[in-house]
């Protein structure tokens, strides 16, 4: 017990990545958390009287060319860009490691064809695959939220698939397999915990590139559908009145950017005392 | 890793500080700008910046809106657009119309000379026509020149129609009388209008002087530069710096951001703006619904939101088109959302509906905004608007030409100014007819309207019929026609507005 809180002390200490990464993230997740509840306009109501107005007391950012409070649609525009962020990282993150640990537990011939596979999808740039497949399918979040995922399982597959091609030849790997346990239980009880080291930064890392890929998407006008908000889609509107309103765009992409430092900076930490465990 | 977030935080910073700069500029040149404006005694040249480049010099080869607004100034037909929105006599001194409407006479004017000296003679006018039937890119007005037969009579041309073309005047105003055997009009343009060709730079300017030899009212101006800007950006940057004396086709969003040394100017930009509905469509085949549409959508409020201001239409005709347009039909359907719910009751669908707004992502300002209004209105008598933007392209080829749509926001408006180019569309099985709109009393009434071209009184009471049927049937929620703005330096007065994309500097000048 004692040797384990001096471990989470010394997790923290000397880490500020890590710190402040937490510090960042939490308060993000929390005003997230928040407006799923409250936010404190209505983010779709329109305002007649007060278009395009400054922050005031009232509006603490300021209103949008349709009279929406600003502050009301970043908090919501947030939530609907980490939810989708969270489910292309799923979608990605499970079938990532179900590909990865079997290719690289089992290797052959199906192993050299799923890396091969994969390997060309990551030679395309992700949001360009994802411009095309949207661009034939429609948009909507749903058509985001699967298309990203897919084009996300090739990364994770990878790192997966390397851990795994190198745990399988280890010791405590053959005497599980000597004392007759099976495949699965290898797979999914004694290997997949020890993938966790790397695992951990690439979900960190794949989660700052979702919100950066569905913000891109949304601001070329072909993620999420109006008038729902998502960060995206509000930077581009926002684009439009950079003269009129720059408060606008400002707190917009002040809102990306912070949501972004803080997963960037808590992956960062996470591979430091990784390291430091080593 | 650390290099990738440092990065992100500097572009981020740098964004900031654009925004900030962007943001400060007006305050910082609004001194300048006064110098410009006063230091402008002379007056008679005159800077306008025009937001695209021109496609081309060739009176038969420009297709652009913007090339023709300039070239307006430099290129004239037998007859010319005036600001009402009639055909008044230019390089023609007189025209007549026989009575079955077939045979156009057009009297050439004495005196009227070419840019590089020449009298013009009948000659000239016979090789316009020829020219332009064979090599204008303008299709419509090439399928109504082609079918003419052009004779000369002494001073007189003679025209012979294989049959009634009502808006025939309109079209010969789009022949533009240029010297016979003469080629090279895109490096330098010979035309008769107010003003000559003096110079043009491929993306930055072009430049006419006054044509001291001209035979109506003379120009004021000495010399106009067309500043060519490659966006609308570049040139609200101009603006806000001053450096220009003219800008036109602004929206209320410029304006906001134009310095106040500048007088600004309002009309409208020429554009029927409707929630289109496709009336093959149910529900929208049911008047009723189409109706309680219009009912339940405060169109005011879409207006001062959306666009910041415009002219309430009713039907699909535009305000500056002034001798059709009624201004009584925009009020049929007062904001009434107790009525809409009432016609959606009889209808069958007291419940709502669910429906699609399309509009093109290009023009999600004002359109997706006005979509959004929509949207919120709509809701308070339990219909479902879903906003659907799509690419312009896939607009024109699903929605415009496919009609595979259920609503659609956008604006129409003519190539060639005259009614029927804004009426014929909406007849049963007219190729244009987007909306699918059958309607046997509409088809009757344009019909005569057509019908009856030596009666200018009476085919003008035809069409406001027509644009009443419309009205009445509800077969679109007609919305507005967008504002447009002008921002002109004090030193100029004089701008006038038409109808149609025109931009002419003849009218334009000194302020004292």
């Amino acid at each position: 017990m004692d040797s384990k809180t001096k471990a989470k002390k010394k997790f923290f200490k000397g880490n500020a990545f890590l710190y402040i990464g937490f510090v960042i993230t939490a308060a993000m997740l929390a005003m997230i958390i928040v407006s799923f509840f409250w936010t404190p306009f209505n983010p779709t109501e329109m305002d007649t009287a007060a278009k395009m107005a400054g922050p005031s007391s009232v509006h603490l950012l300021g209103t949008d060319n349709l009279g929406r409070d600003i502050l009301s649609r970043i908090m919501k525009g947030a939530g609907t860009t980490f939810l989708i962020s969270v489910c292309v990282v799923a979608i990605g993150c499970v079938c990532g490691i179900i590909i990865g640990s079997l290719c690289g537990y089992f290797g052959g011939i199906a192993d050299a064809i799923l890396t091969r596979v994969c390997d060309t999808i990551t030679a395309f740039p992700a949001i360009l695959l994802a411009l095309v497949i949207i661009s034939i399918t429609g948009g909507g979040t749903m058509n985001v939220i699967i298309v990203l995922g897919i084009l996300f399982i090739p990364s994770f597959a990878r790192i997966v698939r390397s851990e795994y091609a190198r745990c399988r030849n280890l010791n405590y790997i053959e005497s599980a397999r000597l004392m007759g346990a099976s495949s699965f239980r290898i797979i999914f009880v004694h290997i997949l915990p020890n993938t966790m080291a790397v695992l951990l930064p690439a979900i960190t890392i794949g989660f700052n590139n979702a919100v950066l890929s569905e913000a891109s998407m949304s601001f070329l006008g072909i993620g999420v559908k109006p008038p729902a908000a998502s960060l995206g889609s509000m930077l581009r509107d926002a684009q439009t009145y950079l003269r009129n309103t720059p408060w606008y765009a400002i707190s917009t992409g002040i809102a990306i950017a912070l949501l972004i430092l803080g997963f960037s900076l808590l992956s960062e930490g996470l591979q430091q005392a990784a390291r430091r465990e080593e | 890793m650390k290099k990738i977030t440092a990065l992100f935080l500097a572009a981020v910073l740098a964004a900031c500080a654009l925004c900030g700069c962007k943001g400060t500029t007006p305050a910082n040149t609004a001194s300048s700008d006064e110098t410009t404006a006063s230091s402008g005694a002379a007056a008679t040249e005159i800077v306008v910046g025009i937001p695209q480049d021109l496609d081309s010099l060739d009176p038969y080869q420009v297709g652009a809106a913007g090339t023709r607004e300039v070239m307006f100034n430099v290129y004239e037909g037998l007859v010319k657009l005036n600001p009402d929105g009639d055909y008044v006599d230019a390089v023609a001194s007189s025209h007549s119309v026989s009575e079955d409407g077939l045979t156009y006479t057009f009297t050439l004017r004495d005196g009227v000379k070419f840019h590089n000296g020449s009298e013009v003679t009948t000659d000239d006018v016979v090789y316009s026509f020829e020219t332009c039937a064979a090599n204008t890119v303008n299709e419509s007005v090439k399928t109504a020149i082609s079918v003419a037969e052009v004779t000369v009579s002494g001073k007189d041309i003679i025209i012979t129609l294989p049959e009634m073309n009502s808006d025939f005047l309109a079209y010969v105003s789009n022949v533009y009388i240029t010297p016979a055997g003469y080629t090279d009009h895109a490096t330098a343009p010979i035309g008769t209008g107010p003003f000559k060709f003096d110079s043009y730079k491929v993306q930055d300017s072009f430049v006419v002087v006054k044509n001291e030899d001209y035979y109506g009212t003379p120009a004021a101006l000495d010399k106009v530069t067309f500043k060519i800007f490659s966006s609308q950006n570049d040139r609200l940057n101009a603006l806000q710096a001053g450096s220009i004396d003219l800008a036109t086709h602004l929206t209320s969003d410029h304006v906001a951001v134009i310095p106040d040394t500048y007088t600004i100017m309002d009309a409208t930009m020429n554009l029927a703006v409707a929630l289109y509905l496709n009336n093959a469509k149910a529900p929208f085949d049911n008047e009723k619904v189409r109706q309680a549409l219009w009912y339940a959508i405060d169109i005011d409020k879409v207006m001062n939101m959306a666009a910041g201001g415009g002219v309430k239409i009713g039907s699909s005709m535009f305000p500056a088109f002034a001798k059709y347009f009624d201004a009584s039909l925009a009020d049929n359907y007062s904001y009434d959302p107790a009525k809409a719910q009432e016609l959606l009751k009889e209808a069958g669908y007291e419940n709502g509906f669910t429906f699609k707004i399309t509009y093109a992502t290009e023009y999600e300002h004002p359109y997706g905004d006005m979509a959004a209004v929509i949207k919120e209105d709509l809701a308070k008598v339990g219909i479902t608007a879903e906003l659907d933007p799509i690419e312009w392209n896939s607009w024109l080829s699903d929605v415009y030409q496919g009609r595979n749509f259920e609503t659609t926001l956008v604006g129409f408006d003519t190539s060639v100014l005259t009614a029927s180019g804004m009426l014929q569309r909406w007849t049963t099985g007219a190729g244009k007819n987007m909306i699918n709109y059958s309607n046997a009393e509409y088809d009757e009434t344009f019909e005569k309207a057509q019908k009856a071209a030596s009666d200018d009184e009476l085919q003008t009471s035809l069409y406001k019929q027509c644009l009443e049927i419309l009205n009445k049937t509800a077969a679109n929620v007609y919305i507005e026609d967008l504002p447009e703005y002008v921002a002109i330096n004090p030193a100029f007065t004089g701008y006038e507005f038409y109808p149609l994309y025109i931009l002419d500097m003849s009218t334009v000048r000194p302020a004292q």
